[in-house]
């Protein structure tokens, strides 16, 4: 089959569209993954057993079970529940919910890695918890953990093509609807992954760029 | 909805095809893994250049993208592939490349002393890499290793989008067919759960094996 620069004019607005909302999805789910996975943390941290466990085990539990069953499940069964979402809310949901398991991780981490003293510090202040989170541990914390959390930020734009298994129209699901109305598979299924390809490759720089801009802070 | 016996030996079947594509996906993804990583090293910028663009390429699309690619596109320019070699051959690709990623910091982060002693000991390259690095360096690879075939018994569950029936794709069928929606997908959910925890504590035993009697040498 050969390649038709006609056909890549025609349907390349489609795509675009397409890709707008993949962004869009991305952004909103990167935006919820990093708030419910400083949840996550610091329920983790909760001098309560059963808090702490039940978040670890749920945490556990949504790491280890892939992101499509988990999208399948909001899609399906919450509507049973009476709770209605449209696709992309479920998406972004699906989405935040199951990154902020890892971004968790990198919330754990970077507040192990604050000092001792700061702790001893904030307490000899006479600090209360909440002062001592918000002025002395996450300022600190937070920084250095830019990196690893910009790195799930293009994790979860790579996996946002799986929206479209529960009908939200972004980029894949649009390349699978021109291929399947056409049916010619070779462009577009190859400019999704040119587009893929080509956004990823610019955030690997900037990527680095974050890395050497936050290293200071350590 | 009376016959559950029948909807359970579905889903059972379909875990049967989770595990055999997540077990034939890590048998290539090693490898692939170890080719790359250690062609990231090569001396030969020809190999080094091939060994990158091939883990770029793979980490800069998702396994959806090229799965897709790989049961669409490839059988026009005449590679016609099954369900599941498709599977198996993007599964692999794409976890093997970022396995080469691991393979390559883990080397690395043998220390120069180890590389110095190579030379003095007149080790050829491919003999201090087999006798002195690699041993060292593949106990600091397990633990992601082990993550990575919790990331690939995940991405199992998008094959089900290319008609393969594995536990995903089972659990739409149990949908489909009853109605039901919770308990197949709840059920899916904890069976992959189940596996995602064999496969961390196996890593886990492999680890603590392969440290035995190196606590003198490590930490």
């Amino acid at each position: 089959m050969e390649w038709d620069w006609a056909f890549v004019r025609e349907i390349m607005p489609t795509l675009l569209d397409g890709l707008k909302i993949t962004v869009l999805a991305t952004v909103l789910g990167s935006v919820l993954a990093a708030v419910v996975g400083l949840a996550f943390a610091l329920l983790r941290r909760s001098p309560n057993r059963l808090v702490s466990r039940t978040t670890a085990f749920l945490v556990e539990f949504i790491r280890g079970t892939p992101l499509l069953v988990q999208l399948y499940f909001l899609f399906y069964v919450l509507p049973g529940a009476g709770i209605l979402l449209s696709p992309l809310t479920a998406g972004v949901i699906g989405l935040g919910v199951h990154y902020a398991t890892y971004m968790a991780e990198v919330f754990r981490a970077g507040i192990d890695n604050t000092p001792r003293g700061q702790w001893e510090a904030a307490k000899a202040c006479n600090l209360t918890a909440v002062q001592t989170w918000q002025h002395i541990i996450l300022p600190q914390a937070i920084p250095p953990m830019i990196p690893a959390l910009a790195n799930y930020f293009v994790a979860m734009f790579k996996e946002t093509p799986l929206l479209s298994a529960i009908t939200v129209v972004e980029l894949m699901s649009q390349a699978r609807s021109i291929a399947n109305f056409n049916y010619r598979y070779l462009e577009p299924m190859t400019l999704v992954g040119v587009l893929f390809l080509a956004i990823s490759l610019i955030a690997v720089p900037a990527l680095h760029l974050l890395e050497r801009r936050f290293r200071r802070y350590r | 909805m009376g016959d559950w016996s029948g909807y359970i030996g579905l889903m059972l079947d379909g875990a049967r095809v989770t595990v055999e594509l997540t077990v034939l996906g890590c048998a290539l993804a090693l490898p692939v893994a170890f080719a790359a990583g250690l062609g990231r090293l090569s001396r030969f910028w020809a190999v080094r250049a091939l060994a990158l663009a091939y883990i770029e390429f793979f980490r800069g699309t998702s396994i959806f993208v090229q799965l897709f690619w790989a049961y669409f596109v490839l059988p026009l320019i005449g590679f016609e592939l099954t369900p599941l070699q498709a599977g198996v051959l993007a599964l692999g690709l794409n976890v093997g490349a970022y396995g080469a990623e691991v393979v390559r910091s883990a080397v690395q982060s043998i220390g120069r002393e180890q590389h110095e002693a190579c030379v003095a000991l007149n080790l050829t390259r491919w003999q201090g890499l087999r006798h002195v690095l690699l041993p060292q360096a593949f106990v600091v690879m397990i633990p992601t290793f082990g993550n990575n075939a919790i990331e690939l018994l995940k991405a199992t569950s998008v094959v089900s989008l290319i008609s393969l029936t594995d536990l995903t794709f089972q659990a739409q069928v149990v949908r489909s067919q009853t109605g039901s929606t919770a308990i197949p997908f709840l059920t899916v959910l904890v069976i992959y759960f189940a596996l995602a925890s064999m496969i961390s504590f196996g890593m886990k035993t492999l680890e603590r094996r392969m440290t035995r009697g190196l606590d003198g040498i490590r930490h």
